[in-house]
């Protein structure tokens, strides 16, 4: 019994966290935000290099074999500096290939996106909020997809997509195929640039394990939203500190009033407290499948909606300034609210949890 | 992660389950009355290695290797068999401990074995009427006459005061020293002359606690805890005890597990309320602070194995404001669940938790000890202070000069 991550795991986050804080600091992070394409190549190179594009792939493909929990933590990592990258969606992409593609598809496509040779990505929501697997709803006619996908991130770069579709299924598109439209979308998280994708008569190949894995990728993407809330309240919760402890109002620092420590003190305790169930939930895809969906469920809704909060109080506590596009705290708040409705809102994963848990 | 026990422990819970197994006392034992048949059961837990391992055998305890799992392990089953093991009563709890650490050899050795047998039962005499979260501006006076100290003054909610044999305390022995230097911590005999206990009546119905009153109060010198002017410092040590036993998660546990139930045994709309929309929303959403307050208990326990409690100064200092936030969810949404039910008063038995769980008047009567519990050991606004100050260095509150 040991409830706690490993130095190598320890290592991996401080190695990740090192990158981030010199490559990507806030000035940074913030002309990538203003910026058209939300993209920065030199970035993504950097992070291909640490191996983060096959971070959970076989190493026979190129990857680092590593686990969902090491995915989690370098996903809470990327979180802290409000990362903008393919991450997100070209690692669930990696993951249904991995555990739904037939052995050529894997060996095709797989040591590519582990070197980052080939961008892809996830096209999971339909119309009316239908992120789940059974929800989906776009057919297949004779190797042919026709339909349309929404808030896909990063499909301007992806090479290659992996579409949900009825059934539960999985499709694999190029996105250079004829019948692919790419359309973005003025996203409100500037983080993770997201685009509406329709498929007319496209070519497409169907993951034979699609249908097996389908729910297990949607829980992994779960997780990798709630670890991301989870170091984006913690950087939140950080640059409040900074910031109010050099503010000065009635002739002394902000945190000198109780109600500013007192606030900044709860958002600590109930962001602090939600790490221990971000670890077990990550775990629990590696280690506990019975235990997992329903794990990765609690932690999405709780996570989220609590990062949530903590970034609400983090613009409070900054005043007038937090409502400005100027200061950084809009940064990491959009990045709550991505994670927090991605997927399916807190309100939609507790009627999960609670159907999951025989409620 | 690993959170698979290995054989070792797995051999070892089943040992101890086995052992439980004596529990209830059987025969001519279960006449004894109740009291004395714990005393047995437990002293019979401390010779298995289960009870008090961390107290040496000289002093009554099992003197065990520290092994947070094996801890762990007899903690769930103890509870899951309701058996007494290590008694949670402020003696064992707070005041053994604190001898243990800053005591004489001859406190030790007096007092130490028959609290923790149960002989002996302890109050702790900390707040006064004029001193709560400033706990260091109390006025209890003790005053050194030859070889004793005479005690006058008023302590108020003070728990189980009218059934202890003594008083664990903190008295203002010097006056002219700066308030938080003039303490000392003194052990105080109840059937001193000069005490008058005089119960005080809670919300819920039921006298948990009372006021204490001292009229020239005699205790011998050798009672002192720590030095003169120290008892601020030895009176820490004790705090720390009460703290860990309001964060306990297997009580966290029964009451979350409680929920479910009721939601399951009440009707909404004919149905059961756990099938209930809004319901279910407000079960899922208490699910994620369980989980969280459970699975960070994990990972303190991990962390202590490990030697690693350094890195989880801020887990561990938002335990008892997280924690003591929970069950006020919890017992609210039994309120809601409970509708008009919840309009009955709470009978003594139940107001004082001797009553079953479950019961409307159980809930009733532990929302509002809910409540209690985010002021006893340290109000939830202090504790934010504390999480401010030392977790998060966050500056001192400025303080008005006396």
């Amino acid at each position: 019994m040991d409830f706690g991550i490993s130095e190598e795991q320890e290592l991996l986050q401080e190695t990740v966290r090192g990158f981030v804080t010199n490559e990507c600091p806030a000035t940074h992070l913030r002309e990538v935000f203003d910026g058209e394409s939300g993209h920065d190549p030199e970035l993504w190179a950097g992070m291909l290099e640490m191996g983060l594009g096959g971070l959970t792939l076989s190493e026979d493909f190129g990857g680092a074999g590593l686990d969902i929990l090491d995915l989690a933590l370098v996903s809470e990592v990327l979180g802290e500096g409000a990362v903008p990258s393919p991450f997100f969606g070209h690692t669930v992409a990696g993951l249904a290939l991995a555990w739904g593609g037939s052995d050529e598809q894997k060996a095709s496509w797989l040591p590519r996106l582990a070197s980052g040779d080939v961008v892809a990505t996830a096209a999971l929501a339909e119309a009316e909020n239908r992120w789940q697997p059974e929800q989906w709803s776009l057919e297949t006619d004779k190797g042919t997809l026709t339909g349309s996908k929404q808030f896909v991130t990063s499909a301007d770069l992806a090479d290659l997509l992996v579409v949900g579709i009825s059934g539960g299924d999985l499709a694999l598109v190029e996105r250079s195929a004829d019948g692919v439209d790419v359309t973005p979308v003025e996203g409100l998280d500037r983080t993770r640039r997201v685009a509406e994708v329709n498929f007319d008569s496209a070519s497409c190949e169907i993951l034979p394990g699609g249908n097996r894995v389908a729910n297990r990728v949607r829980d992994a993407a779960l997780i990798l939203l709630a670890a991301d809330s989870l170091g984006a309240a913690w950087n939140l919760i950080q640059m409040t500190i900074d910031y109010t402890g050099t503010r000065q109002q009635f002739g002394t620092n902000l945190t000198q009033f109780q109600a500013v420590k007192h606030q900044i003190a709860n958002m600590a305790a109930d962001i602090e407290q939600t790490r221990a169930l971000c670890w077990y939930a990550a775990y629990a895809q590696d280690q506990l499948p019975d235990d997992a969906p329903h794990a990765a469920a609690v932690a999405k809704a709780h996570i989220t909606d609590r990062a949530m909060e903590a970034a609400r109080d983090a613009f409070e506590l900054h005043g007038g300034i937090g409502f400005t596009w100027e200061c950084d705290v809009q940064m990491w708040f959009k990045r709550c609210m991505f994670n927090r409705t991605v997927l399916g809102t807190p309100e939609i994963q507790r009627e999960r949890s609670a159907a999951l848990a025989g409620w | 992660m690993n959170l698979e026990y290995s054989e070792e422990y797995v051999a070892f819970r089943a040992e101890v389950r086995e052992f439980l197994q004596g529990w209830p006392l059987t025969g001519d034992e279960a006449q004894l009355p109740v009291h004395e048949q714990e005393i047995r059961f437990r002293r019979r837990g401390i010779e298995r290695g289960y009870v008090y391992r961390n107290f040496p055998r000289a002093y009554g305890g099992s003197e065990q290797t520290p092994d947070v799992l094996r801890e762990r392990i007899i903690r769930e089953e103890y509870a899951e068999a309701s058996a007494p093991g290590d008694s949670a009563g402020q003696g064992p709890s707070m005041l053994a401990p604190t001898l243990l650490e800053l005591g004489t050899e001859a406190q030790r050795e007096r007092f130490i074995a028959p609290t923790l047998a149960g002989e002996i039962s302890w109050c702790q005499g900390y707040s006064e009427p004029g001193a709560g979260s400033d706990l260091a501006s109390l006025q209890t006076r003790a005053e050194l006459q030859g070889d004793e100290w005479v005690i006058n003054g008023h302590k108020i909610w003070t728990t189980t005061a009218h059934e202890a044999d003594f008083m664990f305390g903190l008295f203002r022995t010097e006056p002219q020293a700066p308030k938080h230097a003039g303490i000392s911590y003194l052990l105080v005999d109840m059937k001193a002359p000069g005490i008058e206990i005089r119960p005080l009546r809670e919300m819920t119905g039921a006298s948990m606690f009372n006021e204490v009153f001292f009229d020239n109060v005699r205790t011998p010198a050798e009672n002192i805890v720590g030095k003169r002017g120290e008892g601020w410092q030895v009176s820490r040590a004790t705090l720390k005890h009460e703290r860990n036993l309001i964060g306990d998660p297997n009580f966290m546990r029964r009451a979350y597990l409680s929920l479910l139930q009721l939601a399951r045994d009440t009707t909404r709309n004919g149905r059961p309320a756990i099938e209930d929309p809004s319901i279910r929303q407000e079960l899922a959403q208490i699910e994620g602070f369980f989980m969280s307050l459970e699975y960070t208990g994990a990972r303190l326990l991990t962390a202590t194995a490990r030697n690693e409690e350094a890195k989880v100064i801020l887990p561990m200092m938002t335990m008892k404001l997280y924690g003591t936030d929970l069950r006020q969810r919890i017992t609210r949404l039994a309120l809601d669940l409970l509708e008009n039910r919840s309009l009955i008063a709470p009978t003594e038995e139940e107001g004082s938790h001797g009553a079953p769980e479950g019961r409307p008047g159980t809930w009733t009567a532990d929302y509002m000890s809910a409540i209690a519990i985010s002021i006893a050991g340290g109000a939830s606004n202090i504790q934010r202070n504390i999480i401010g100050e030392r977790a998060l260095g966050l500056p001192r509150d400025l303080r008005t000069p006396k």
